[in-house]
């Protein structure tokens, strides 16, 4: 089973947990609706749409209120601590969480004693908080954008506000970044890097690139990096391994994207309704070039 | 430490490490009547803060500071200002020589413009200095400062320095005064 915990924009949104549906353009858990617009929500969209596609159970969903005091945060992280060793997960994806590293650590020692410890995806506060922890390889996959990989690649920032200058003004060589973020174990075992290009790297360097559709509204849109997330956690979870996974939602991410004919000003729920299409084209085509 | 405990000590691969203050930054006051002040409101509002002396590398000023919550230093700062207190620097307890991010980067898609801060992007209408999305970043109050931005023009939006608590609020804070200084 998938898990995603994360947190919506509110700060008397109680902390709930349970099997996550879609109805119309909102999610449902336990008796809560949340409207999907960007954010954990867009995450928890993405796999369930995905998950309906492969035939697979819906996901399970933590999700608590927080607006940035990290009251709520702090509450969900207490909540996994407690509950996470008597879940039987496959596969775990971390969002946005207040970055807090004594939370993290607690977080961790629990889920590292746990028997067969699930796959562990983290974006968003919690990749965050997993590198400023100094924690990154205890995961599988982590799912930056360009900036992110900066601030990954960069040791000495706690914080991608920080990020030095001199290797913001290295974006365009991603495989450099790539290299200093694992040089530095702040990277996890496998990182999709999404932009203008999609990456899949490893220790080993760059495994991947996918670049088509190209549609340079996507970069401006609020939520397509948490769909990306979204597809890539449902994926690994139905039993693909993360490269086939990471590589499969590049491109249903990028072709339902392609799909919604979109502008800067588009808003991710049109791209999640597409998904289903994008996906099932994608694995068609896996199919046919095996 | 005994031998045994060194090796009980030693990390595996891929467990928890020892970064325990690597989400804790330091204020810098001009004297220490103004430390006081500000611990004294700080811990009124429940803050976890800590008076302490600086670190060599930011020994110019006031020979105490305050160590802080570094993800919530908008919403700290927010608070000291308010007070008439606001603190001459702030800067992360494991660097403390870091400074914000001062790059931004700029994509023109015609009728729109997008800037990006550190991990915040900021996308207007030019047309109409619209704001219609936001994007990036990973601290919770992003997705509240989207839903309080978009839709709102440049004028009438509220800034992220009002209303964001976080690392990220500030960052999104650098990219409106730069798509304001632009538009």
């Amino acid at each position: 089973m998938l898990a995603i915990a994360g947190t919506v924009p509110s700060e008397d949104f109680p902390l709930v947990d349970g099997k996550i549906t879609m109805v119309g353009n909102e999610i449902r858990i336990d008796d809560k609706r949340v409207s999907v617009n960007r954010g954990t929500p867009a995450l928890m969209a993405a796999a369930i749409k995905t998950a309906e596609t492969l035939g697979q159970p819906t996901p399970f969903g933590y999700l608590v209120g927080d607006t940035g005091l990290g009251k709520g945060s702090r509450h969900l992280y207490k909540y996994l601590t407690d509950h996470l060793p008597y879940s039987a997960l496959q596969t775990m994806t971390f969002h946005y969480l207040q970055p807090i590293v004594h939370w993290h650590k607690r977080l961790q020692q629990v889920i590292y004693e746990i028997k067969e410890r699930p796959t562990l995806i983290a974006d968003a506060g919690f990749m965050y908080v997993a590198k400023m922890s100094g924690q990154a390889p205890m995961y599988d996959l982590f799912t930056p954008d360009i900036g992110e990989l900066a601030f990954l690649a960069d040791e000495k920032a706690p914080h991608p506000f920080y990020t030095r200058g001199f290797i913001l003004h290295d974006e365009n060589r991603v495989s450099d970044l790539i290299s200093r973020a694992y040089d530095h174990n702040n990277a996890s075992r496998f990182l999709l890097v999404k932009g203008k290009q999609d990456y899949l790297a490893s220790r080993q360097g760059i495994l991947e690139t996918v670049n088509s559709p190209m549609e340079e509204a996507l970069e401006a849109m609020g939520g397509t990096g948490d769909t990306i997330t979204g597809i890539v956690s449902a994926l690994i979870d139905s039993g693909m391994s993360i490269p086939e996974a990471a590589v499969t939602a590049m491109k249903a991410n990028r072709l339902a994207g392609h799909y919604a004919k979109p502008t800067p000003a588009t808003q991710v729920i049109e791209i999640i309704q597409h998904i289903p299409r994008a996906l099932s084209e994608v694995l068609r085509a896996n199919v046919a070039a095996n | 430490m005994s031998f045994l405990s060194f090796f009980k000590d030693k990390q595996k691969p891929g467990t928890p490490g020892d970064n325990g203050n690597v989400d804790r930054g330091i204020m810098v006051f001009e004297n220490t009547s103004e430390v006081i002040q500000a611990e004294n409101t700080l811990k009124r509002e429940g803050w976890e803060i800590r008076v302490m002396g600086p670190p060599p590398e930011i020994q110019s000023g006031c020979d105490l500071v305050i160590e802080f919550p570094l993800i919530e230093e908008l919403n700290i700062l927010r608070s000291l200002e308010g007070e008439g207190i606001p603190p001459l620097e702030m800067v992360p307890v494991t660097s403390p020589l870091l400074q914000p991010v001062d790059l931004f980067h700029i994509k023109d898609f015609g009728e729109y413009i997008m800037v990006r801060a550190a991990n915040m992007k900021l996308t207007v209408e030019k047309a109409t200095e619209n704001i219609v999305n936001v994007s990036g970043g990973g601290c919770p109050d992003v997705p509240y400062l989207a839903y309080e931005m978009v839709g709102q023009t440049l004028a009438d939006a509220p800034s992220p320095r009002e209303i964001g608590h976080t690392l990220c609020g500030y960052a999104l804070q650098l990219a409106f005064e730069e798509v304001k200084r632009r538009c």
